[in-house]
């Protein structure tokens, strides 16, 4: 470790640095006298957040073209690597926060809540899921999801004067912490065994073992920890809540940013550190994907509020998810990656159109607000089909291709059980996606029920169908990407003899 | 950008014009730009019929080929081509556009504009499905059809349109993404193998090529073969219809407008159909061998149940529905019997089908549009007051039931020559169930024909209807052509899909037309076939 190796770690200080500075500054630049003395304004803070953010993306941009020509992969103390795999998920991160920082503009120039420290607090957990992106160390990795999950238990709760929101929290918080220790009583198991934490030394050593209770069990532990993260079934009960009462867009940043971190470590902990072991883990993982994937799908079809609709239905994406990770091909890592764009770009173009609707508080979470939504608003009531479309799988959309991926790799693993109920229960979920489909088209709504008309959330959602047309019909260039970016994480499984 | 690909694409263009340049309260310039789109479109397609090789074989089956990389991490191809089959299904799919965007002049009155855009969108996907040589792109423009198809029967159908909307689209989901399970199957033996399951691939490039398929169908063992038929059997059975899939069709048929029924008889359903022409059959023979008793069973009791049940419906929509579902078990019948003739019946029904079943529920739209009832109980006496019109409906439905020198009676003749001949199906007693299929549809046809239009004309409200106009005329009048047409002189049509049919048949039964040789033992020998002509 040398000074040198410090800029790999630039974009994450330039972040830091940051989100203190978003931290301090309505307290420094404060005006007036008494009652009328405030901070500066919450436009303010959005282009000091986003300017915050378009540093980290262009430290980020100089750090990976410094690390390109390196012929190993650079390391930070054997803890922290910026490799393709990471830089991809940073990236992914980036734009979704600036997107979910879009998205909080209305809800917080309408609020009373300061906008500075929830900015601030998105920037800490942006910041922890890039150290989970790079984690190569578990404990590395568990300390950036303690600084993610942490600030998005803040986040849940910050409609403080709402009593749904502040249940939201605490809910969210106990459960999340109790998960976090499960997660960490299996890796201290791990590390008992082992003696190692850094998941390349993991693997080394496990490949010498031959079975070993404690440390299946520590596994055991440490994948129900991180099925808590994705929200997998039966850990999932928490979802709903959190999500229905969090304000809206904080249940856009936890569905999506939040949900591909955890996408992020598992993969990489179950491809790099634990493929040795995959016939230990690999079908109560199975169990546990088929288990999402039908209760998910199955308790989404009777929902009427859409934050619980999309909570159910994340479940039920979780458990797709899952399929890549269980074939531990590299069919399935690609597929993770790709799922984890389609579905981020998707999931916020659903809530930008649902934020549309919401004039205040919780209103426009109920299905029937969309009815009629296609005479109000043509143009966004076709960009949600387009999102349901792609959240449902049906070509042309990205959303087909992403399943595309994570089918194949089940079927090519030899999961055909699970593809199978893969296939069926995305055709359940059409079903309820279509139901918001028949209320925007097929229903009358009242024309009172006016759209927001904020330029910000018009853009997030056009952004979004954007991406997911594009990679619909040319997938091409995200694909080649993600074979670039899941070529590190690949390699190790080959190097150890593996699939 | 060649002959395929404009025909594919001249709709979308069609209903993009239409979305974004035509306003939404000038119906008429929608209807002008829909129904120029689909004339072009269908003038265009004929460019097809005399340019199409009729004796191309081997690679030459494939005309008007175009193939571009798509994504060619995954081997997935942009490959477009047709053979006699793909063919004349294009040409009749821009024909029924045409008949489509002109019978809902009337029928539509409200969202034209959306209407029509979802109709020109719904053409391209089925022309799309029907080039497509990549099992991806199949795939693609498979499920892209479903979109517009569930908008037209939710947003102007009949008042359980929501139910019937949603009805036909997850059934066909459901069955489409089983196909999907299929076809990964497919791709695996063909490239890497499934490790897991100790299935070896062969090694082949990544591919989704039909053709290639084709080739290494009989690769595959035996055990997998039956559960990609099974996945095959799901995606296209539920769109044929094949009882006892086919629940979702007559509430499709009867909530939808009538040019949403007139697709959906005349080009949808024979996505199923072709699916099993052009996939199930070819790929995987052995499966399908395997499979022919189960498949005729189930041919046979759709076409008696479906007779049976049209003739106790008291609704002409939801009858000629149900005649669909006879129909068409007579097109899976005579597709499996294996035969060029039961094969070439079974195409050519699926053409007459669209067109007899297709007039069928053009005139039941037209009263429908005079009177809003469809119950039969509600005429009588018709045809005194709308003669021209009970004379069209009579030649439909004669060429619906096979009258002799009508369409139909040139399929259902064919399907029971190839069952009867059938070695694969060894016995007649199907071709003996068919026949008695054929008796019920002229009963279930010509029971709706007395009742609506013969007797008194004893109901006040039937006292003022008008006979029909020019626009209904000229479209009838254009099926009853074809009607003919077929009916007298259906060479030029069997000439087209001679080639691919043979293909077929050598794919599914290796050894079939060398068989044919030796077939009687008391007819004196064969001349030996002279080399050069053999080599060809």
């Amino acid at each position: 470790m040398t000074w040198g190796d410090t800029l790999f770690l630039l974009p994450e200080i330039v972040l830091i640095i940051g989100a203190c500075l978003l931290l301090i500054a309505p307290v420094t630049f404060r005006r007036g006298v008494g009652e009328a003395r405030r901070g500066p304004s919450a436009v303010t803070a959005k282009w000091a957040t986003l300017g915050v953010l378009g540093a980290t993306t262009v430290t980020l941009f100089l750090a990976s073209y410094l690390v390109q020509n390196l012929e190993q992969t650079p390391m930070f103390a054997r803890m922290f690597a910026l490799d393709a795999f990471s830089i991809f998920f940073k990236l992914l991160f980036l734009v979704t926060i600036a997107l979910v920082v879009l998205l909080s503009d209305g809800f917080l120039r309408s609020s009373s809540y300061s906008a500075w420290e929830y900015y601030s607090l998105m920037a800490f957990a942006l910041c922890g899921m890039m150290f989970m992106a790079s984690g190569v160390h578990l404990a590395s990795i568990y300390v950036g999801l303690e600084l993610m999950s942490l600030s998005s238990y803040i986040l849940a709760g910050y409609f403080k004067n709402e009593q749904k929101s502040t249940e939201a929290a605490m809910k969210y918080f106990i459960l999340g912490s109790v998960s976090s220790a499960i997660l960490l009583y299996g890796i201290s198991l791990i590390y008992g065994v082992t003696g190692s934490l850094n998941l390349l030394d993991l693997s080394a050593s496990m490949s010498t073992l031959v079975t070993n209770d404690v440390l299946v069990f520590g596994i055991m532990l440490l994948g129900a920890g991180l099925c808590f993260k994705i929200a997998a079934a039966p850990f999932h009960v928490w979802t709903p809540d959190v999500y229905e009462g969090a304000p809206t867009p904080v249940t856009a940043f936890l569905s999506t940013a939040s949900k591909t971190a955890a996408f992020a470590i598992f993969a990489r902990i179950f491809y790099v550190g634990m493929h040795h072991f995959q016939l230990d883990w690999q079908y109560v993982l199975a169990v546990v994907a088929a288990l999402s994937m039908i209760v998910g799908n199955l308790a989404a079809v009777t929902q009427t509020n859409i934050k619980r609709l999309l909570a159910y239905s994340s479940i039920g994406h979780a458990g797709y998810v899952l399929l890549g990770i269980i074939s531990i091909s590299e069919m399935g890592l690609r597929g993770v990656l790709v799922y984890s764009v389609v579905y981020v770009f998707a999931t916020l173009g659903v809530w930008a159109v649902v934020l549309m609707l919401a004039t205040s508080g919780y209103a426009g979470e109920q299905i029937s607000d969309f009815d009629g939504l296609h005479r109000r608003a043509p143009f966004w009531a076709f960009g949600m089909i387009v999102f349901l479309l792609s959240l449902g799988g049906i070509p042309p959309t990205a959303g087909f291709i992403g399943k595309y991926f994570l089918f194949a790799s089940a079927v090519g693993a030899g999961f055909g059980w699970l593809a199978i109920i893969a296939v069926l229960m995305s055709a359940v979920s059409m079903f309820y996606y279509l139901r918001i489909v028949v209320a925007m088209y097929l229903r009358d709504g009242e024309m009172t029920n006016i759209v927001g008309k904020s330029g910000s959330l018009r853009l997030v959602a056009a952004v979004c169908l954007l991406v997911t047309l594009l990679f619909g019909i040319l997938p091409s260039p995200l694909i080649q990407q993600v074979s670039v970016s899941s070529g590190w994480v690949a390699a190790r499984i080959v190097a150890h003899g593996g699939k | 950008m060649g002959i395929l690909n404009i025909i594919t694409y001249i709709p979308l263009v069609g209903a993009l014009l239409i979305l974004f340049f035509v306003n939404r309260s000038n119906a008429r310039l929608i209807r002008i730009v829909a129904t120029a789109t689909v004339g072009i479109d269908f003038l265009v397609s004929l460019y097809l019929w005399p340019n199409f090789n009729r004796a191309g074989t081997g690679d030459g089956l494939w005309q008007f080929r175009e193939t571009y990389d798509w994504i060619p991490a995954l081997g997935v191809k942009y490959d477009f081509g047709i053979d006699g089959i793909s063919m004349l299904l294009i040409l009749m799919t821009t024909f029924f556009g045409i008949i489509g965007v002109v019978s809902s002049y009337s029928a539509i009155q409200h969202r034209e504009k959306e209407y029509y855009s979802l109709l020109l969108m719904l053409q391209t996907g089925m022309i799309g499905t029907f080039c497509a040589l990549d099992f991806f792109l199949f795939y693609v423009f498979w499920e892209i059809m479903l979109v517009p198809m569930y908008f037209i029967i939710g947003i102007w159908g009949g008042s359980r349109r929501l139910y019937a909307a949603i009805k036909f689209f997850l059934y066909t989901l459901a069955g489409s993404v089983l196909m999907l399970l299929a076809i990964l199957a497919l791709f695996f033996f063909n490239s890497g193998g499934i490790e897991f399951l100790n299935i070896a691939g062969l090694g082949n490039e990544p591919s989704f090529s039909v053709l290639q398929f084709h080739e290494v169908g009989n690769l595959i063992p035996a055990t997998l073969q039956f559960w990609i038929f099974i996945g095959f059997f799901l995606g296209f059975a539920i769109k044929v219809p094949m009882f006892p899939f086919h629940t979702w069709l007559p509430d499709a048929h009867v909530e939808a407008p009538t040019a949403g029924s007139i697709i959906l008889a005349a080009v949808l359903l024979k996505m199923g159909t072709y699916g099993f022409v052009r996939f199930a059959l070819p790929i995987l023979p052995d499966a399908t061998r395997q499979m022919i008793v189960p498949i005729a069973v189930l041919s046979i009791i759709g076409i008696i149940y479906g007779a049976l049940v049209s003739l106790v419906q008291k609704d002409m929509k939801k009858l000629v529905a149900y005649s669909s579902v006879s129909h068409l078990g007579f097109v899976m019948l005579g597709m499996f019997a294996l035969n060029p003739m039961g094969l070439r019946g079974s195409v050519i029904q699926m053409i007459n089908h669209g067109i007899s079943t297709g007039a069928l529920f053009l005139l039941v739209g037209m009263i429908y549009e005079r009177r809003h009832t469809r119950m039969i109980a509600d005429y009588g006496g018709l045809a005194k007051q709308m003669p021209m019109y009970a004379t069209l409906f009579l030649i439909a439905a004669l060429s619906s039931m096979g009258l002799p020198a009508l369409n139909g009676f040139i399929g259902e003749f064919a399907i029971l020559l190839g069952t009867a001949n059938s070695t694969a199906y060894g016995t007649i007693t199907y071709a003996v169930f068919a026949a008695v299929g054929i008796v019920l549809g002229a009963a279930y046809l010509l029971w709706l024909y007395q009742r609506v239009f013969w007797g008194p004309l004893d109901n006040p409200a039937n006292a003022n209807l008008k006979d029909v106009n020019g626009r209904e005329l000229g479209m009838m009048l254009a099926l009853v052509a074809l009607m003919v047409w077929i009916g007298i002189y259906p060479k030029p049509v069997f000439d087209v899909m001679e080639k691919p049919i043979d293909y077929i048949v050598e794919k599914v039964d290796p050894g079939y037309f060398d068989r044919q040789l030796i077939t009687y033992p008391d007819a004196p020998a064969q001349q030996p076939i002279p080399n050069e002509v053999a080599e060809k």
